[in-house]
């Protein structure tokens, strides 16, 4: 009845295979073929239980009391008269969750309400929890809270230049919160090497994840006395750690379970102080405690793209093969550390994974600033460097008048290779990409042939498959499936990864559908829940297809393995003549030799028990040893290429991109219309931050509280594409497998993003000849460069200045070519205990 | 007022809108919200046929009216050819303003049987996806209009 081949009808058995021929043997009837996902139904009738959408008995509402000033001290809080209010159960401050907390280990700076200091306007000071929300909302302003002002520090700028007062009282010094250098071989005989030698300087304004879905939890003690909480989360193993840690409860008396996210983007994947709320609170009261966000409340939780101001210098040959790359990032970290450690290490840790670059210097700076904090967005930190790079290798190609696409075949990094920072490439298929993209958007008919005004771009890009190390570090799986088999031929899937409409929970029924010769339908998928399944670490660095689906093609096939061997006894044929087909096991030798699926498993619970299998996944060990070198492995990355066409108004600055072309490296699709949905969807949301996007501040007039305000926390003034503005896309899969992923899968949920916002750059460059340097790429930049062209000058808009940053000593690790071993040779504290000494920070 | 077809009374505070009424006091929590303001379009219903952002709409005014949530598109056990539809071709990622643009599409394809791609991006502009492009939402719209001629063929 549906439109794709989502419900196979079972055939009867003249259809089967009646030779045990390799390609029957091979044919997958599951992964790759386009089918209706497995939750689909649920979400096209409404039935999807998003966090908000669950309500319980005796059920209380939250409200946050939140902070109106970017950088304060709280000198006193009164919430009597708010505890008075009718109707209002409880009142909480920060001393009642003074633990701090946060997504790395090496910053904890979070709690979930100020005890003493507020950050950023929207910083969690006080909650309250009423019977009714509007109760809860108005009591907030009953609470009294005095406030001594602080120095506002608003951007990284002003944090270099000004250590007090401090943001926190931890990080490098004064506002600085990270500084890195890495070095890998000698730069500067790379650059005497070079022909010709390019700096360029890029800014990309920071933006918000913007799903549709608020932030909400609901939170409740249940009748043995322990905390269940429901929240939309990407990481459910995370915050149950923290709700450990801030509860101080052992966490096997906690559960969590992720509802569905109504989008994630990398937005809901650390925890959050209303998570911690609502869960005392409903410890404390004994009931059910709800929150739901405002929109205005979630553009303060934020965590999305770091602003970033980058300086790239590379050399290069006349041929265009690149001798040496020296990149810095001056990286607006905002309020709190989230995840940025890792996100500065990601503005320079995938430079070398698309092209050879066989020397390699990377420094990074990341500063607090009094903003909402930022964090990890589709991309998580090598967007911006992406975006700079791309745009050089324009500027590059254009110089040695090299085709753009042409430069970058010629330096395409090879597959299997290890790079100068010794991250180990899997299957490389950009040269691909970029051969398919060419032949498909008419490229060498169209750059720098097209009218006045219209102009194609292209740009390229890498992303990892799962984070190589877990955030916190330990030895045990990164995913772990159990697997049930019942009698009635049902399969049950447990595992920890959460749905966050990627269609995870969909991929693992169907690697387990394949494996086992059944349908995606008989198979049911409880994810996201710490009770029932095993730990898998979220719903971050494109990790759960790879990871969560090598722990269930594992569970799978050692369940397989127990059938074919009671139904090889029975049959008494060798197990290798079986196959698991169409809800079937049957001897291929004589297909007439057959039993259902179910009879098969009665057969093998007769013989072993209960049949139950797990399966767990472990990423390869990383050959990046140095102090830094947790960021940026992976076991594998997936590879894109884009072209995209750009017309823009000469007088008004306008752009629209009417068509995008774009090739992705997936490795192999695992439900063609799910990974068509990332690519697209990825080309939207690169769109909206080429053109759009901007997550950004003013100041309050001074007769006012002058503070430092999100400009426009609401989603009519935060722009992002319509249906009117999105262009059509032409979509085409590189399908290489890789043999790290499930049936050679790779990841598709990031990557794609990443070439769009550099080909738009690219494209309004050949249209109209001037280079936009920065994001978002608005009409009033393209007008200013333009009248910058008509005056003389560089026809450019962008940063030209990058402020000089007091670099600490590089950490010098020889490439490989160079005899390296992934160790600095000038770490004097590891290489006193190598094995002592590990990196904490890692991930995403 | 009639909520998908059945008649139903509810006893609400005068300040609540129809999307906290449908969420709140009657259990249909199909119906969505991501800004309460009129911005995102998650919360559209069919309000006598027409779509509104029921955020917007106080539940007062509905009464003796017709709303249509995503919870009445299917009959008769079947799925609406705009379900079934957006099922198959990935038209739903999250699903999060699924049940919003598939009411909306609804009141498109009343009024118009064969929209052209424009109309329907148009049709749709005021509900925000993050997660598809919308391009593969248009193609599940324009499958069903397919869906909904051969059916009714089928019957003449």
């Amino acid at each position: 009845m549906g439109f794709g081949r989502h419900m196979p009808k079972q055939k009867e058995w003249p259809d089967l295979p009646v030779k045990d021929s390799p390609a029957d043997a091979e044919a997958l009837r599951v992964i790759g073929v386009s089918r209706r996902r497995i939750d689909a139904r649920a979400k096209v009738t409404g039935q999807t239980r998003f966090a908000d959408d669950i309500s319980l008995p005796r059920i209380a509402y939250c409200k946050l009391l939140r902070s109106p000033h970017p950088h304060a001290l709280i000198k006193r809080i009164d919430v009597s008269r708010a505890f008075a209010h009718p109707g209002v159960y409880l009142v909480l401050t920060g001393k009642d969750l003074p633990i701090r907390y946060g997504i790395l280990p090496v910053s904890q700076d979070e709690q979930a309400l100020c005890t003493d200091h507020v950050r950023h306007v929207g910083d969690p000071v006080a909650a309250v929890i009423a019977r009714e929300e509007l109760t809860a909302f108005e009591a907030l302003d009953l609470i009294d809270v005095q406030y001594e002002i602080l120095t506002t520090i608003s951007d990284p700028q002003q944090a270099l230049e000004t250590p007090e007062p401090r943001i926190h009282d931890y990080g490098e010094e004064g506002n600085i919160h990270k500084r890195i250098a890495l070095e890998f071989g000698n730069v500067e005989d790379g650059f005497a090497e070079a022909d010709e030698i390019f700096e360029d300087t890029f800014f990309y304004e920071g933006s918000t994840h913007l799903a549709i879905e608020q932030h909400a939890a609901l939170a409740t003690k249940d009748p043995e006395g322990k905390l269940t909480i429901w929240s939309c989360t990407q990481t459910p193993h995370y915050l149950h750690r923290a709700l450990a840690k801030v509860l101080e409860m052992p966490p096997a008396h906690i559960r969590v379970i992720a509802t569905p996210n109504g989008g994630g983007f990398g937005g809901k994947s650390e925890p959050f102080p209303h998570e911690m709320i609502v869960a005392k609170a409903a410890l404390l009261l004994d009931r059910p405690v709800k929150i739901c966000l405002t929109r205005e409340e979630v553009f303060y939780c934020h965590r999305g793209r770091h602003p970033v101001l980058m300086k790239f210098k590379t050399g290069v040959k006349k041929d265009g093969s690149i001798t040496s790359m020296q990149l810095q990032t001056l990286v607006d970290g905002g309020a709190y550390g989230s995840y940025g450690v890792a996100s500065a290490f990601y503005t320079g840790a995938l430079q070398t994974t698309t092209y050879h670059i066989p020397r390699y210097r990377f420094q990074a700076c990341r500063t607090f600033t009094n903003k909402p904090p930022c964090g990890p967005k589709r991309g998580h930190g090598t967007v911006q460097p992406r975006f700079g790079q791309e745009i050089q290798l324009d500027k590059i190609a254009e110089k040695l008048e090299i085709d753009p696409a042409e430069l970058r075949l010629r330096i395409v990094e090879s597959p299997n290779t290890l790079t100068a920072n010794f991250l180990t490439l899997g299957t490389v298929g950009l040269a691909e990409c970029l051969r398919r993209v060419v032949r498909s958007s008419g490229w060498n008919e169209k750059f720098r042939k097209l009218p006045e005004g219209h102009g194609v771009g292209l740009a390229c890009s890498a992303y990892l498959t799962g984070a190589g190390l877990p955030i916190y570090w330990n030895n045990m799986p990164h995913s772990g499936v159990q697997l049930k088999l019942d009698r009635g031929g049902g399969v049950t899937v447990f595992c920890g990864a959460s749905e966050i409409g990627q269609g995870s929970d969909d991929v693992l029924a169907a690697i387990v559908a394949e494996v086992l010769g059944i349908d995606t339908f008989d198979v049911r998928v409880y994810t996201g829940d710490t009770d029932l399944g095993p730990v898998d670490l979220g719903s971050y660095s494109s990790r759960v297809t790879l990871m969560a689906g090598n722990a269930a093609l594992q569970a799978a096939e050692r369940a397989r393995a127990m059938l074919a061997e009671a139904v090889s006894k029975r049959f008494e044929v060798p197990q290798h003549r079986l196959r698991f087909v169409q809800k079937h096991v049957f001897d291929s030798a004589a297909p007439e030799r057959r039993v259902s699926f179910p009879e098969a498993i009665c057969l093998a619970e007769a013989q072993f028990g209960t049949i139950g299998t797990v399966g767990s996944y472990t990423p390869p060990k990383s050959s990046a040893l140095y102090k830094g070198g947790g960021v940026g492995p992976s076991p594998t990355y997936s590879y894109t290429a884009a072209v995209v066409e750009a017309v823009v108004d000469p007088v008004t600055g306008w752009v629209t991109v009417p068509k995008v072309w774009i090739a992705h490296d997936i490795g192999r699709a695992l439900n063609p219309p799910l990974v068509r949905g990332q690519i697209e969807g990825g080309v939207y949301m690169g769109l909206g931050e080429a053109l759009m996007e901007e997550q950004e501040f003013r100041r309050l007039p001074k007769k006012l509280s002058h503070a430092l305000v999100h400009k426009f926390p609401s989603i009519l003034e935060y722009k992002s594409p319509t249906a009117l503005d999105m262009p059509e896309v032409v979509t085409e899969l590189i399908e290489d497998p890789d043999p790290r992923g499930p049936f050679g899968a790779k990841e598709v949920g990031q990557g794609p993003l990443l070439p769009v916002m550099p080909a738009v750059a690219n494209a309004v460059y050949d249209a109209v000849g001037v280079r936009i340097d920065e994001v978002p790429i608005t009409p009033e930049k393209i007008v200013k460069a333009l009248a910058e062209k008509k005056a003389g000058r560089a026809p450019r808009f962008g940063p030209s200045h990058f402020p000089p940053i007091h670099w600490p000593e590089a950490l010098r690790v020889p490439p490989p070519w160079e005899g390296g071993d992934g160790q600095a040779v000038n770490d004097v504290r590891r290489q006193k205990k190598p094995d002592a000494e590990k990196e904490k920070v890692s991930a995403s | 007022m009639t909520l998908n077809g059945e008649e139903v009374d509810v006893f609400f505070a005068s300040y609540k809108t129809l999307l906290e009424v449908l969420r709140e006091d009657l259990g249909h929590t199909g119906t969505k919200h991501g800004c309460e303001l009129g911005e995102c379009g998650a919360c559209a219903v069919l309000l006598d046929g027409k779509p509104v952002l029921s955020c917007l709409v106080l539940a007062l005014e509905c009464d003796g009216r017709n709303v249509m949530t995503v919870e009445g598109l299917a009959a008769d056990g079947n799925l609406h050819p705009l379900q079934e539809a957006f099922a198959d071709l990935g038209a739903a990622q999250c699903g999060y303003c699924t049940p919003a643009i598939l009411v909306t599409a609804k009141a498109l394809l009343d009024e118009n049987a064969h929209p052209s791609r424009d109309q329907i991006r148009e049709a749709l502009s005021g509900n925000l996806c993050r997660c598809t492009g919308y391009q593969q939402i248009f193609e599940a719209v324009e499958a069903a209009v397919v869906r909904i001629a051969e059916q009714r063929n089928q019957l003449t």
